[in-house]
């Protein structure tokens, strides 16, 4: 592949280093990536490997833009109010880097259709707010071997983990399944702070990127947690459970449902 | 094999990128002789060519402010 003149200076600085190089940056240019929400973790998740270089970004969220989402959800404007957010994010990645092919998805993916487009991916970042989604994405991305980060904010908090498929322990092995409904609040209830999705967005992002170039060592195993109004990071191990009922030796769930959960407005 | 650039016209940081970008199209244990002018490209070019596991075999002015860097890949 050969990079024209304007994209070695646009991409200089991943070329500069010693672990991206001409190699690392073709890789990006050629990766796909789904993002799972266009919200507060979606956002700068997107703006970041947009303009990274990343060759397809598949953006998925059934909403559209309202104006109690422009607090956190950096990439979606005040004059993009009722326009889908699909919409909204995918012509400012697209005014960052017009050479990025964009797939939207305006639905919400279900137990129906996920498989089928996690598939297309080489990695996936889950940015949705409520549980249900959440173990969705977690078998989806098992079932179809697809490595993904997830990623939740509340408050001052957030948490994520990087999951391979077989490999490292997966979200099911942690969590089991989802909390009783309305034992756990959502953020319309609870509240966040904007710049928090942003933290937890970009380090998504980062792990993407990661997979893609095949750097470093990926946050798999390890559960990130912190707690920025004190600004307290730690990791937790965590292991591939054997009885995990998705990714364990004898699986009980080998066909996806959707979890009963109202989703989260936000 | 030998292989040549030419980033006289070139300014911090496009002179190491240009290098890198040669260096990944040539064999390894090649060498790749670079032109480049006093200053930060002559400052940098071979530091960080050393940096990131590359051998510099020689740095020599040629006419003018401009010098010639050996790399072997």
């Amino acid at each position: 592949m050969q990079f024209t003149e304007e994209n070695l200076e646009r991409y200089s600085r991943h070329i500069l280093l010693q672990d991206v190089g001409v190699e690392g940056q073709e890789a990006l240019s050629q990766a796909k990536i789904l993002i799972i929400g266009a919200g507060g973790l979606g956002s700068p998740a997107a703006l970041y490997l947009a303009a990274a270089g990343v060759g397809t970004i598949g953006i998925a969220d059934a909403d559209v833009v309202d104006l109690s989402n422009l607090q956190r959800q950096v990439i979606h404007f005040t004059k993009d109010l009722n326009k889908p957010k699909v919409l909204s994010a995918a012509e400012k990645m697209q005014a960052i880097n017009p050479e990025l092919k964009v797939d939207s998805y305006h639905e919400f993916l279900t137990a129906k259709n996920i498989r089928a487009i996690v598939r297309k991916y080489d990695f996936v970042i889950d940015g949705t707010d409520n549980f249900a989604a959440k173990f969705l994405i977690n078998d989806a991305c098992v079932m179809e071997k697809v490595p993904f980060s997830h990623g939740g904010v509340l408050r001052f908090d957030g948490q994520t983990m990087t999951v391979y498929p077989g490999e490292s322990a997966c979200y099911r092995c942690v969590f089991g399944a989802p909390p009783p409904k309305g034992s756990v609040p959502t953020c319309s209830e609870a509240g966040i702070l904007g710049a928090i999705a942003g933290m937890l967005g970009t380090m998504q992002a980062t792990e993407a990127l990661k997979h893609v170039i095949g750097i470093g060592e990926r946050l798999t195993n390890r559960l990130l947690s912190f707690d920025a109004k004190n600004m307290q990071f730690r990791t937790i191990n965590v292991n591939k459970n054997p009885k995990c009922a998705v990714c364990g030796k004898n699986p009980t769930i080998t066909e996806l449902k959707d979890e009963e959960q109202a989703v989260c407005e936000l | 094999m030998e292989h040549f650039l030419d980033i006289t016209k070139d300014h911090c940081p496009m002179t190491f990128v240009k290098v890198k970008v040669k260096l990944s199209k040539i064999e390894t244990g090649d060498r790749l002789e670079v032109l480049l002018s006093e200053g930060e490209p002559l400052n940098n070019v071979p530091r960080s060519a050393t940096e990131q596991g590359y051998k510099v075999l020689e740095v020599t002015a040629v006419e003018g402010n401009v010098h010639k860097v050996v790399i072997e890949k």
